[in-house]
């Protein structure tokens, strides 16, 4: 949340202070906000702190206790530069993204100031109205967060200018956002120029780009640029350029991405024509190697195609020939085979020279092979090939071994390991793992996006949903965000309109530095990042994304232990403001954006990534924790105002039905933890606050996924798995993994889940003892789930609700701390969703889903949970902040919606073991299910469902809280809202009874900002 | 690629005769052993190949003149490696082989192949060794089998002479040569036999492909190695070992359709570890590309 507006404030003050500063650390631009902040306040390097002033107590706690967490230890600066580096397969590593945030910023501002004298002058405007946000700020916090909602939604919508939410003020903005110069590198060998907002993301770059080819079938190309590690990165599209590129030099290829392996399938001739393009290059470069006749014949297409037929009358036929380069080793003997062969082509045009030069190079056996360079298990140097088949092993220029697709059940990497996992034969019984050393984690994440995005695009007839994997979970969202080769060829059929015109340049090929195709060079050899290096790398680096992923788990597993060994006071203590934290979030509204479906969610992350890059900036000196924390106070302070100017009326309704478990005997415990809390929360906040708060949970939850996938990408680790069916009873391995700090990805192929599923006890590394027996059931219940879901929405909220469960049996013992990342990043998700939906709905209309209704979800899931005790207040016991508050900086961030950090708490509650053997155990199993969310022009309306479930005495008590925000410019017909609300719930739920409805109104007023 | 076309199109075969000294190499491990070959025999047999060779299937025949000096020179297809115009000139694993190869130069060179050499640097190659009787090519690609008379290096010096194809190394196991265990049977057809070190190399070349091959599994070893040329009629012919070599594999043959069947006794060149194909080396000179 603080995302932009901090990173912006960054800027305009450096522009302020000083222009000229461009070298920085990334720190710097961090504590000279924090100065300012604090306004000559102590300058206590702990940025943290100063920001903390304007947060409410039980924040500050939460901060303290982040510090505390081992992430401090973390330098942020050496490792940040590690970590941002590894723009792995070509997208953009979040790491990246986020230095990118901090430092692009910062040399932005300084190229701008030195280059043009208005942007200065902007700048220095800006810079004033961050003064003026900052005392807004102290006074009130209130508008800070519309500023940063408004930014948020400002990148969302570079592309589709035009939100729903936008404001007059906004706009303005928007209009103020800076321009700046791209530069394409053309495969005709041109380049192309063209100006972009700087918060553009990779996508609209490449539409522009694509649209001045006049391509269609842009599936298989990409965007590439060379990051300061000297790789080639394809830009990822989702996400915003400015994060991935390194050094704001905003120089970029235009290139083939996938290579078809029948380009004889390909509708449109200029496909094919760039497509030929690309391939020349391939070859000249060596790149794509093949034999000197190959060559020659290669190059004698190429001359048909560009020149026509062979003129004997030229008087220098010699000369065309010796000026392009066909080859490496280009010499006379070979131009004089291409001339020789040229003359055999007479009366070819140039389309069907593309088409022969396309059959023949289709056929190279190193067509569209993208090696990386490794080692194997003994430490001999090989190469891994990736490519639309699946995984070749070299050795030299000798192919050694072979993973088809089929064969890989996952993918997966960890530090500068990538492993796969084959297939037993027919005559195996196991699986087996294969491991790479690859020379850094950089190098294994490109590799393995690499593999993750060929999988997705060779294999699948449809993009797998990265939200499945979200849910839970754990490592890095990491999927292929386009069309698989499959729909691509669908749209490609449909295609309708002449040929178009284009024009063949006969211009000279020169291989260009920046090329798509992945270099395998490894610059440096990053050495062996430990786990340690997890640590070091989230604090480290800046990149908010990975690091907080990685920290967050970390955290988890350290604040757990140290919770438990010195911490239970402090936990205690915290007990409290959790339980308002809880019933905050219980009664606050959702946040206001509609929910987004798997693709959004994607999309949206990477705003927020950048905000928490800015953040963690900030506080880096600090551990990443504290530095988060910061993060979040600053953002709150900042994004408020902006908010208020985008949201103009929240209406919250909360519908709270308690019913009484179908088991007979059960008693229902009406109380509602949330009930109390939010009195709480409001007298410290107020109204407005109230609905920040609300917002700010559903922030938190987003900055938690997000976190969550970061972890892994950060962690260095990541996994994929090639299984058509995503199954849930996979879910548990990856929450296991999740510990672990793994992702993984379940691949399409359909049988992987079977062989997975006995492996995953022997994943999980510690929990499984008492939470053994609770995570049967919940596979039981996911199962059931699955059966009974049909929609993905649906499934969201199953995962919701595992990661609830997990939640609980994490509670169970100490060593579950992990276990609450789950339910954080669950609830995240959705709040993802919610948040980022409004921005980027318009944009990914199509791709979005409307997730069901709450109902039936919550349904089954109590069913499912009747075991489960209620504790009519929230589950007190033992339970601990995770230091969630990076993350929720983070997402708070991403998210335009106020920031209210609290909310989180109930994810973050941590319950120990005592809790559950007296059955007392409060895990607060809540699941949130994000239903609906419906936007017209003036309005949205986001609806929440909670459902809470709780053990006790054996007696089952099934909470569901349903939220509804409602969100525009316009007035609301209060009373018809909260009656349709009700009614709803009654039709829903008949066996329940609302026991309690709260209706928050909140009006702000636009204009505050300015 | 350019020289990418089904397998088994040839238009020319290169022989050496069966010299005096046949079955008396130096230093072959055979020539102690319980081994006693016929040179009349072995040179009807020959004879006999060369024959279906030109007059059955109607391939132009060069044949060699036999060197007294070079008792192993008659195996001729290990001195060389052909695939569309290029020839490469191998390094055999003896030391006293290496100098049958001046006389196939001398006739690729003729037939104006791309000749390379393999050997000639020494210090380029030093160690690489490889033998045309542990290369199979298919047609797609090249499996170069590691064994005692072929290495990696050998293998490497391939892959980088053919860089239009993917070659692939796969262990052969027993001692025995990748040809001597397989061979191929037609364009997408690999003819393999049934022994575990066979199994295990075809385990490995179905894991390395990108392609799919039918695979005819034949008991004997022996019978695995045939001869497949595509005539120029369009003909499929095998030449294959006759029923009194491989009594329990001839019925396999004959799962083939369409195919003309040509027997061919190679009794004696196999006690000394050859086999049909090791008498000959196939070309072809029609590319159809050009």
């Amino acid at each position: 949340m603080t995302t932009e507006a901090g990173s912006e404030t960054e800027v305009k003050e450096k522009a302020e202070e000083s222009a000229a500063q461009p070298d920085q650390s990334e720190k710097a631009p961090g504590e000279t906000q924090e100065v300012a902040n604090a306004e000559g306040e102590e300058k206590e390097k702990e940025e943290g702190k100063g920001i903390t002033r304007y947060l409410p107590t039980w924040l500050k706690k939460q901060k303290s206790q982040s510090q505390t967490s081992p992430t401090k230890e973390a330098p942020p600066t050496e490792e940040a530069q590690k970590d941002s580096a590894p723009a792995v397969n070509g997208h953009a590593e979040e790491v990246d993204e986020k230095e990118a945030d901090t430092e692009p910023a910062k040399e932005e501002k300084v190229d701008e100031s030195a280059e043009k004298s208005p942007e200065e002058t902007r700048l220095t405007a800006e810079g004033a109205e961050e003064q003026k946000k900052k005392e807004q700020q102290q006074q009130g916090e209130v508008g800070g967060e519309e500023e940063g909602g408004g930014e948020k939604e400002g990148e969302g919508e570079s592309e589709s200018k035009t939100s729903i939410f936008q404001s007059p003020l906004r706009l303005v903005r928007k209009t103020k956002m800076k321009l700046t110069a791209c530069h394409v590198a053309l495969l005709e060998g041109t380049d192309f120029s063209c100006e972009v907002e700087k918060r553009a993301k990779g996508q609209f770059l490449f539409f522009k780009v694509c649209e001045h080819l006049n391509l269609m079938e842009k599936d298989y190309f990409g965007l590439s640029y060379t990051d300061s590690y000297e790789q080639t990165c394809w830009l990822d599209p989702t996400k915003e350029i400015k994060r991935q590129i390194r050094n704001n030099n905003w120089q970029f290829a235009f290139n083939v991405k996938f290579y078809p392996p029948d380009p004889s399938l390909l509708t449109e001739d200029i496909t094919r024509y760039l497509l030929c393009l690309q391939l020349r290059e391939d070859v000249a470069s060596g790149r794509l190697p093949c034999s000197f006749v190959t060559h020659a014949l290669l190059g004698a297409y190429t001359l048909q195609a560009e020149f026509g037929d062979h003129e004997p009358d030229q008087p220098r036929p010699l000369d065309n020939v010796g000026q392009l380069t066909f080859a490496p080793n280009q010499n006379k003997e070979m131009e004089e085979k291409i001339l020789e062969l040229h003359k055999s082509h007479r009366g070819m045009t140039p389309a069907q020279a593309d088409v022969q030069f396309l059959e023949n190079a289709k056929k190279l056996s190193m067509y569209g092979v993208d090696l990386h360079h490794a080692k194997d298990s003994d430490g001999v140097d090989i190469m891994l090939g990736v490519c639309a088949n699946g995984l070749l092993v070299y050795k030299d220029r000798l192919r050694i071994n072979r993973f088809a697709w089929p064969k890989i059940l996952k993918i997966s990497y960890k530090r500068n390991n990538f492993y796969i996992k084959i297939r037993p034969g027919e005559t195996e019984q196991f699986e087996s793992t294969v491991g790479f050393k690859l020379q850094n984690h950089r190098s294994a994440k490109r590799l393995w996006k690499t593999s993750v995005e060929n999988h997705s695009f060779f294999r699948l007839t449809v993009p797998e949903q990265p939200a499945k994997a979200r849910f839970l979970t754990l490592g890095s969202k990491f999927r292929y965000s386009g069309r698989t080769q499959a729909q691509t060829r669908t749209a490609s059929s449909l295609i309708d309109r002449p040929a178009p015109n284009f024009q063949r340049t006969s211009s000279k090929r020169i291989s260009r530095s920046l090329d798509g195709a992945p270099r395998i060079s490894i610059t440096e050899a990053t050495s062996e990042n430990g786990r340690e290096s997890h640590l070091d790398l989230h604090s480290d680096s800046k990149s908010p994304m990975r690091v907080h992923g990685d920290n967050i788990y970390v955290r988890h597993s350290n604040l757990m232990l140290e919770d438990h060994d010195k911490t239970q006071e402090d936990v205690l203590k915290h007990q409290a403001s959790i339980s308002q934290l809880k019933r905050s979030f219980m009664e606050a509204p959702p946040p206001s954006p509609p929910q987004r479906n798997q693709w959004e969610n994607r999309i949206t992350s990477s705003p927020a990534t950048t905000i928490r890059i800015q953040q963690q900036a900030e506080s880096v000196p600090q551990a990443e924790a504290a530095a988060a924390a910061a993060g979040n106070d600053a953002t709150s302070d900042t994004k408020e105002p902006a908010k208020t100017t985008e949201v103009e009326i929240e209406e919250t309704v909360v519908v709270q039905e308690v019913s009484i478990a179908p088991k007979p005997g059960l008693v229902t415990v009406t109380a509602a933890p949330p009930a109390e809390p939010p009195a709480e929360q409001e007298t410290r906040e107020q109204e407005v606050t109230v609905q920040k708060e609300v917002v700010v949970e559903e922030e938190v939850k987003a900055a938690k996924r997000e976190s969550v996938s970061s972890e892994s990408e950060s962690e260095e680790e990541a996994e994929y798995h090639p299984n058509v069916s995503i199954c849930h009873t996979q879910i548990p391995e990856e929450e296991e993994e999740e510990q672990q700090k793994e992702e993984e990805v379940k691949m399409t192929e359909q049988d992987a889940t079977a062989p997975d599923a006995p492996s995953l006890p022997a994943e999980v590394s510690q929990p499984v003892e008492a939470t053994s027996r609770e995570e049967e059931e919940s596979r039981n219940e996911v199962a059931k789930e699955e059966e009974e879901e049909e929609q993905e929405a649906e499934k969201n909220a199953k995962g919701e609700g595992e990661a609830e469960r997990e939640a609980k049996e994490s509670a169970d013992g100490p060593s579950m701390a992990p276990a609450e990342a789950p339910n954080g990043h669950a609830e995240p998700e959705e709040s993802e969703t919610e948040t980022g939906a409004p921005k980027e709905e318009e944009e990914e209309e199509e791709e979005e889903e409307e997730p069901k209704v709450n109902g039936e979800a919550s349904l089954f899931e109590v069913e499912h949970r009747p075991q489960v005790i209620c504790c009519s207040e929230p589950p007190v016991v033992k339970t601990e902040m995770v230091t969630i508050s990076d993350t929720f900086a983070a997402q708070k961030t991403a998210i335009a919606t106020k920031e209210v950090p609290i909310v989180h708490t109930e994810t973050k509650t941590i319950t120990y073991e005592a809790a559950q053997l007296d059955g007392s155990g409060d895990g607060e199993p809540g699941v949130l299910m994000t239903a609906q969310t419906i936007t017209s022009e003036s309005l949205c309306t986001t609806t929440t469902t909670h459902i809470t479930k709780t053990l006790k005495g054996g007696l089952s008590e099934t909470r569901i809280e349903k939220r509804i925000v409602i969100t525009g410019d316009c007035d609301i017909d209060h009373d018809q809202a909260l009656a349709q609300a009700i009614k709803e719930a009654k039709e829903q739920h008949p066996d329940m009874s609302v026991t309690r409805v709260v209706v928050h109104k909140e009006t702000e007023l636009a204009e505050e900002e300015d | 690629m350019a020289n990418m076309c089904p397998y088994g199109r040839f238009t020319h075969a290169v022989v050496r005769g069966i010299p005096e000294t046949f079955g008396k190499a130096a230093g072959d491990v055979r020539e102690n052993g319980e081994t006693s070959v016929e040179l009349a025999k072995a040179q009807r047999q020959f004879g006999c190949l060369t024959g279906a060779l030109r007059q059955k299937v109607g391939l132009q025949l060069i044949e060699i003149p036999p060197d007294p000096e070079l008792p192993e020179s008659w195996r001729i297809e290990d001195v060389a490696v052909i695939q569309g115009d290029t020839a490469l000139i191998t390094r055999p694993f003896k030391q006293q082989r290496r100098s049958e190869m001046e006389a196939v130069r001398r006739v690729v060179s003729e037939l104006r192949l791309t000749v390379v050499e393999m050997g000639a640097e020494e210090g380029d190659t030093g160690g690489a060794t490889l033998e045309g009787s542990d290369v199979l090519f298919t047609g797609r690609e090249f499996f170069v089998g590691i064994s005692s008379h072929t290495n990696h290096r050998g293998a490497e010096v391939l892959a980088d002479t053919f860089r239009d194809f993917a070659v692939s190394t796969v262990p052969v196991c027993g001692g025995v040569r990748l040809r001597n265990i397989c061979s191929m049977g037609g364009p997408d057809t690999i003819i393999i036999s049934n022994s575990d070190g066979a199994k295990k190399t075809l385990r490995m070349m179905e894991q390395l492909t990108d392609h799919h091959y039918e695979v005819l599994t034949v008991p004997e070893d022996s019978a695995a190695n045939c001869i497949y040329i595509k005539g120029p009629s369009k003909v499929d012919f095998l030449l294959h070992r006759p029923a009194e070599e491989c009594p329990d594999s001839v019925s396999a043959f004959q799962k083939l359709q369409d195919y003309t069947l040509l027997p061919t006794a190679c009794s004696e060149a196999s006690k000394l570890g050859a086999s049909l194909s090791s008498l000959c080396l196939l070309i072809n000179r029609k590319h159809t590309h050009f």
